[in-house]
């Protein structure tokens, strides 16, 4: 345990000792801002004028503007992930520190799991921006917090996925650019699977389209905690983790 | 301490280590000697358990690589080729983290680094950025995570590489003084590396082992047959091959014409008889001639020469050494000199 925090401590430093986390954090402040002024400017247009147009029923945060809002935070995570992600293992294995973390008395699964979790840290502080704004809201409106916190935990869980399938390409290669080009088509790939079921209606390509990532966060955004979207992203999760394993044991009989 | 059984390590194309065994007691300094791409570097990382044998066993402290690598793990301390340096960090915080990773209590880690930081002489840098650091200091930071929890085991892999001849002598003196608690081995193409701070010598070429004793063994064992460097001038190089070739004691003799240093400068190497000291006889009879004797060397003595031929001969087994190297010293005997 001592271990794994020893190795995501270091990793979360290294993040923060490079202008990589000030960088990723100011670019999705400016992203899911924008996306923030746009949702509220058109919740405030849309409500007056239904106001005017003498509607009763008071329009919901929570569906006009959180739920869209989080469902982009989402995807803006895709395009930051794979630059999170990218230099994990890209970077040691070129600089050669890998050698030290593997003749270290320390099993595999430690430094694998070090790392992720450093990496979801970072993560973490990139989403926690995001609080600034959704803040706001809780300062002039009146939204259901349950929603919002589904919903980050699902930008976590959906996180945890593309961060452990980057972490798997980056023991690929030594070269960052290649494991951050890969993990980004693969995330981007992972976006639009979803899009197979919306032309046909075969049970291969419902299944297709159930390997998607962005499927089984739409219901997080909307407050709904499935067990089958839950348990979709931890498999994942620990679908990639081991893949990483596999790979960095398959490092040595390479090398 | 270490012990190394019939390894062989195959890589996709090529076989990097071919069936190598030694043993190494507790509290030797042993020098790795090689060229590069030799397989030295192959086999500290299979005794480090970064990479596993193909074939063979390896074993630390009395623990398989394989099986029981986690024990071996604790037990050493590795230096690879490169320095496994993070340059965004600073040299406390990079060793603070090093020793985490090795598994030193807490409250130990800052007496520890302070501690390693004084025996390598990084102290003043404490605070540095180690991507500022000069390629000296980088390399002493690396020494310094490699014996920071004190291991039996030291496995060294170029410590002195790319440092220069002042910073070189120093990483010697520090590595002399880890010996006696630590069992060290250590890699290097620099022999006179080995000479100093060695008390045995493994020669490794194309993945074999192609010597393995104690320096003053390997010195005497070149030293059955003398070679002489002799230098002449005053006199026809015919005439002068020609006596000298008379000298008792003496079994062949090339001219190294392609040698002269200067005009007029006739050179030879004179191979001498076993167990016969031909240098009196060879300066009298060019003296005796009326020539002047510019040069009378023996060659061959520094553990550089043995290597080099060593290494230019394709199999020399370790008990027959000693006839080999005077079969391999005749074919070619301008590249000695390289």
């Amino acid at each position: 345990m001592r271990n794994i925090f020893t190795i995501c401590g270091k990793e979360l430093k290294s993040y923060f000792s490079s202008p990589v986390a000030y960088l990723l954090m100011a670019l999705f402040g400016l992203i899911f801002g924008f996306f923030f002024y746009s949702a509220t400017a058109y919740f405030v247009m849309a409500g007056m004028r239904a106001q005017m147009g003498g509607q009763e029923q008071p329009m919901s945060v929570n569906e006009f503007v959180i739920g869209p809002l989080l469902g982009n935070a989402s995807v803006v995570g895709l395009f930051l992930m794979p630059l999170i992600s990218m230099r994990l293992f890209a970077e040691e294995k070129r600089s050669g520190t890998i050698e030290l973390l593997m003749t270290s008395p320390i099993s595999d699964w430690e430094i694998i799991l070090g790392k992720w979790l450093g990496a979801m840290s970072m993560y973490l502080c990139i989403i926690a921006v995001s609080a600034i704004n959704v803040g706001l809201l809780f300062i002039w409106g009146h939204p259901d917090p349950r929603p919002i916190l589904t919903g980050y935990l699902g930008l976590i869980l959906q996180g945890g996925t593309i961060l452990a399938l980057g972490t798997f390409i980056s023991t690929t290669t030594k070269n960052q650019i290649i494991a951050g080009a890969a993990t980004f088509s693969v995330c981007l790939l992972l976006w639009v699977l979803s899009w197979v079921s919306s032309y046909n209606e075969a049970p291969w390509a419902q299944a297709i389209a159930y390997c998607s990532i962005l499927t089984h966060f739409e219901p997080f955004s909307r407050g709904i905690i499935d067990s089958k979207d839950v348990i979709f992203y931890l498999s994942a999760i620990f679908f990639g983790l081991f893949l990483t394993s596999r790979s960095l044991d398959t490092l040595r009989w390479r090398a | 301490m270490i012990k190394v059984e019939g390894l062989t390590k195959r890589y996709a194309r090529h076989v990097a280590v071919k069936n190598i065994s030694f043993e190494v007691g507790k509290g030797e300094i042993v020098g790795f000697l090689g060229k590069n791409g030799a397989g030295k570097t192959t086999t500290m990382r299979v005794l480090t358990c970064f990479l596993p044998p193909t074939e063979g066993k390896a074993s630390v402290a009395g623990f398989d690589v394989i099986e029981q690598s986690l024990e071996v793990k604790k037990r050493i301390g590795y230096l690879p080729e490169t320095p496994p340096l993070y340059p965004e960090m600073d040299v406390t915080t990079y060793l603070t983290f090093v020793a985490r990773l090795k598994g030193i209590p807490s409250a130990e880690i800052p007496k520890r680094v302070d501690e390693v930081c004084g025996r390598c002489a990084i102290a003043s840098v404490k605070d540095t950025i180690i991507g500022k650091l000069s390629k000296g200091y980088r390399q002493r930071v690396g020494l310094a995570q490699a014996i920071i929890h004190n291991p039996p085991v030291l496995i060294l892999d170029e410590p002195t590489s790319g440092l220069d001849p002042e910073q070189q002598r120093e990483a010697r003196q520090l590595i002399a003084s880890l010996s006696g608690d630590h069992t060290i081995i250590l890699s290097t193409h620099i022999l006179s590396e080995v000479e100093h701070s060695c008390s045995k010598v493994i020669i490794i070429n194309n993945g074999e082992i192609i010597a393995s004793d104690s320096v003053a063994n390997l010195h005497s064992r070149r030293g059955t047959a003398e070679t002489m460097r002799l230098g002449v001038t005053g006199g026809n190089p015919q005439e002068i091959r020609k006596r000298i070739e008379q000298v008792a004691g003496v079994a062949s003799v090339i001219s190294l014409d392609g040698m002269a240093a200067r005009e007029g400068l006739a050179s030879f190497e004179v191979h001498g008889l076993a167990d016969r000291e031909v240098g009196p006889d060879l300066a009298r009879a060019v003296v005796t001639a009326g020539w002047n004797l510019h040069e009378l060397r023996i060659v061959g003595e520094s553990l550089e020469e043995i290597f080099i031929e060593l290494t230019k001969s394709e199999r020399v087994q370790t008990g027959t050494a000693g006839t080999e190297i005077a079969a391999a010293s005749e074919d070619k005997p301008e590249e000695v000199k390289e």
